[in-house]
């Protein structure tokens, strides 16, 4: 047991519900914004033992906890934040694991405010218990201690496994896969693993090496991580069927940039929040010329959205030196971007324009952006999703210079794998069709997951698809039928 | 990594390698490209592939060095190895028998033309070749061109070898006679662009391959689009091939400049420390 146990201050039964809710939430401590703002360290530092402790306290370990239903994955929140209460941060850990394989990941990048800690008891009359912050705590803990606990092996099961894609749904398939004793293999398309992670989220919001760490535990569990290989062009999936894969899972993600279609969307200046955030955290431009590869990033930019992929490219771009303008058609309540971002943005000096829309960006004559014309907004009626729509204020037109543009609109599936495999059942939008229960496809053998069948979501819903994945996979080679109700169905027949 | 085979420098600037790489030989077709990333602090940029071979499991690239990366990579020499090598990418060349093709490559732009060229002779066009240069010096690949063609004409801009001209002059007289059913235009911007100006007035539909500045070379990014028919493409993606007379050339010349102040700076930095890690840091 660590030393942690020793300094344990509350976490016993001594302390009552109230005296427990009556604890306000403890802050994470956070890099100053003025200086964070300068560079790409992680702006969040980590609970120390003795804030996770007086945090998990707080926890009234409900009954019938709230909580749990909020979490996508169904982590037993109150156990591993009773097990930090105990000082015990390698229980935390172990029960996390029980349901996410990357918990350092998880605690950083989750919308908690939106799932768990939305629905958390005390959270009903104070603010809610810091999740979160424990489960980075708890991840954390375990990385300070050098090894990673490795996991039990099933013995091999003689069978081979193609993995498409190295992103969280892609690494917790071949993780779980590995463990139950099969040969996995991902095919990853860029020269780096983790997908999104790896070349979207900067940083200074998860760290690189929490990623690589990741990447090389699920090695060390025996799968094979091949980059440099795009599946529909270096190998297609009927390819890999046909040459020593038994079942494919397929998790490319959704990384096709979407643009406005409005006029001066091609100038020079004008970024996707892809190209800009690849260059910075996959091609490292930010250490340019020390790396290679450029970054052009202006000295006053647009940045057109307000996710967390808008919040991204626009601190990113402050970091490097701009000043940030955040163009975003709807209020800040519909803001979908994590509030912690947001409010981390704010912080640091990126200025809103809410209720806002572009509608053309104006260009100098040698083909660089110079100015972009937005039109103010009103909310009119709630539309599909239940958000007021925005409407244009006609007349209010106005327009900002500017000689950077990044558009963070939104990504779509990208055609490149589904258009080689015709036999793949594809919706409207592109992403594949894959049963909400097992994943299966339209093929017989290749499972789907993350977002190339949701469309753009999020980490945990990814690798909740990838245990799904995994689960299912191991089913088909074994067998048996993918439902296991239909199992139970069949062997009452049988006894019937 | 990726094990250089066989070197061949053409001219100071120009040079020819054959690297190992059997999974992208195994399924590479004509007009495709590779995304090549040399070492860990390299860029990643887009080269054709100019030959393949499937047994051995090699592809051949033809380069021209214009700055940085085009540059370090010609000191690389045989059994040197390159980090990254992705592909095929892009989409191949349509290949039929049109009846009579002409193949125009100008400078390394004859390389992405050869496979082009021997495809379309396999499928039983009258193949009539225009290799195209500057200067004598920077003539490449004529030989094997001649293997694959019909007829070769060459040209150079100072008349030091084949017909002093641009490569547009054959072109047009060529269009002129009649019977062309297709040209391949593969060069620099403004040679496709001029390329496209010789053929349209006789509704003699021209391919070419673009080159903008890439990322990725997958769909992801976004950095490669140009405007075709008046609607954004991705060239990596939905090209590189697109029907030359509907490409807005100016647009792509503008976009391919779009780096220039800090090529600048990252050639000179290298030039100044030439892969001197500590000069470097
Ligand atoms: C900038 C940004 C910030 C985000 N912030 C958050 C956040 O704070 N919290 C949150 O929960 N979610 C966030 N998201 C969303 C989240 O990252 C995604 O929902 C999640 O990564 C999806 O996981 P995935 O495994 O399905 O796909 P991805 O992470 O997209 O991984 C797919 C992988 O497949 C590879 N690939 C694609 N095509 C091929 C092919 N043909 N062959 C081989 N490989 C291929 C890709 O290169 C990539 O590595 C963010 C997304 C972005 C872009
Ligand atoms: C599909 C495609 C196929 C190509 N095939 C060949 C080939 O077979 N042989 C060959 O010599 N060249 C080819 N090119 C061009 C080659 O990619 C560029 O010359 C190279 O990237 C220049 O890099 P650099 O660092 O040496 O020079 P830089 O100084 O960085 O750039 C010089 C010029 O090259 C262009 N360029 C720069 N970066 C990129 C990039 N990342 N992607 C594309 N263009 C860029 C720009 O117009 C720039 O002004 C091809 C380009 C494309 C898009
Ligand atoms: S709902 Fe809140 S208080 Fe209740 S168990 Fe979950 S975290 Fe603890
Ligand atoms: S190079 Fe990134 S989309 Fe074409």
């Amino acid at each position: 047991m660590s030393d942690v146990s020793k300094n344990n201050s509350g976490g016993g039964k001594e302390l009552s519900k109230k005296e427990r809710m009556a604890i306000p939430r403890t802050p994470i401590p956070e890099q100053d914004p003025h200086e964070r703002a300068k560079n790409f360290d992680e702006v969040a530092l980590g609970y120390s033992d003795e804030q996770a402790i007086t945090e998990a306290t707080r926890c009234l370990q409900c009954k019938k906890p709230k909580c749990v239903g909020g979490c996508p994955v169904g982590i037993d929140i109150p156990a591993f934040i009773d097990a930090i209460a105990h000082g015990d941060p390698a229980g935390a850990i172990a029960k996390l694991k029980e349901k996410t394989s990357f918990p350092a990941v998880c605690g950083r990048v989750c919308p908690q405010e939106e799932q768990c800690e939305q629905v958390c008891i005390v959270g009903k009359k104070h603010e809610p218990v810091a999740i979160g912050r424990l489960e980075r705590y708890a991840a954390d803990w375990e990385a300070k201690q050098g090894k990673a606990g490795k996991p039990e092996i099933a013995p091999s099961k003689g069978k081979r496994v193609g993995v498409v894609g190295s992103g969280p749904a892609g690494l917790t398939c071949a993780g779980e896969l590995a463990k139950m004793g099969y040969e996995v293999v991902i095919y990853e398309a860029l020269h780096k693993p983790g997908g999104v992670l790896t070349y979207g989220i900067p940083e200074f919001r998860l760290p690189k090496e929490i990623v690589f760490r990741e990447c090389e535990y699920v090695e060390s569990l025996g799968v094979e991580i091949k980059t440099d290989y795009v599946i529909g062009k270096t190998m297609t999936i009927d390819d890999m069927l046909a040459n020593g894969h038994d079942a494919v899972f397929i998790a490319n993600g959704a990384g096709l940039p979407v643009f406005m279609n409005i006029p001066g969307e091609n100038l020079n200046g004008v970024f996707s929040a892809n190209e800009f955030l690849t260059r910075a955290n996959l091609m490292k431009a930010f250490k340019f010329p020390e790396y290679d590869t450029p970054i052009k990033v202006g000295k006053k930019v647009a940045v057109i959205g307000g996710g967390n992929v808008a919040m991204d490219a626009a601190r990113t771009a402050l970091r490097l030196g701009a000043d940030v303008h955040m163009i975003y058609r709807r209020s800040r309540e519909e803001m979908p971007a994590r509030d912690e971002e947001i409010h981390h943005a704010e912080e640091e000096g990126i200025q809103f324009h809410l209720l806002n829309n572009p509608v053309q960006i104006i260009g100098d004559n040698d083909g660089w952006v110079e100015e972009i014309e937005c039109i103010q907004m009103e909310l009119g009626e709630p539309d599909e999703s239940g958000r007021r729509r925005p409407v244009p204020v006609e007349g209010s037109e106005y327009r900002i210079p500017v000689d950077v543009v990044i558009m963070a609109i939104g990504t779509r599936s990208n055609p490149v794998l589904t258009q080689a495999t015709p036999d793949l059942e594809l919706n409207k939008w592109g992403n594949i069709v894959a049963d909400p229960e097992t994943l299966a496809t339209s093929m017989e053998g290749v499972f789907a997951g993350g977002d190339i069948v949701t469309g753009a979501a999020t980490v945990i819903l990814a690798m909740g698809a990838g245990k799904t994945g995994a689960r299912s996979i191991d089913r088909y080679l074994r067998g048996l039928p993918l439902k296991p109700e239909a199992e139970a169905e069949t062997a009452e027949q049988a006894s019937a | 990594m990726y094990k250089i085979l066989e070197k061949e420098d053409y001219s100071d600037d120009t040079y020819m390698q054959v690297i190992e790489a059997p999974a992208v030989a195994r399924a590479a077709k004509a007009g495709q490209f590779v995304i090549v990333r040399l070492h860990e602090e390299g860029e990643r940029i887009p080269l054709t592939i100019a030959d393949f071979d499937r047994d051995k499991g090699t592809v051949t690239i033809v380069v021209q060095a214009v700055g940085k990366t085009t540059r370090e990579l010609q000191t690389y020499g045989v059994g040197d190895s390159i980090a990254n090598l992705i592909g095929p990418l892009g989409v191949p060349s349509e290949i039929e028998n049109f009846g009579t093709v002409i193949c125009a490559g100008g400078g390394v732009g004859v390389a992405p033309v050869f496979p082009i060229a021997r495809e379309l002779k396999a499928a039983g066009n009258k193949v009539i070749s225009i290799v195209a240069a500057r200067t004598k010096s920077l003539i490449l690949w004529e030989d094997r061109m001649r293997e694959v063609s019909d007829e070769v004409i060459v040209t150079t801009d100072d008349g030091s070898y084949g017909r002093k001209c641009l490569v547009t002059e054959p072109l047009k007289e060529l269009c002129e006679e009649g019977g062309v059913d297709l040209v391949y235009a593969i060069g620099p911007a403004i040679m496709m662009k001029f390329c496209c100006k010789t053929t349209e007035p006789f509704g003699v539909k021209t391919v070419v391959s673009l080159n903008s500045i890439m990322v990725d070379g997958t769909g992801m990014c976004g950095a490669c689009r140009v405007a075709v028919d008046g609607e954004t493409k991705f060239v990596c993606v939905d090209g590189p091939e697109f029907d030359g007379h509907a490409v807005d050339f100016d647009l792509l010349m503008s976009r391919q400049r779009q780096y220039l102040e800090q090529e600048k700076i990252a050639y000179d930095y290298y030039l100044e420390c030439r892969g001197d890690k500590a000069c470097l840091t």
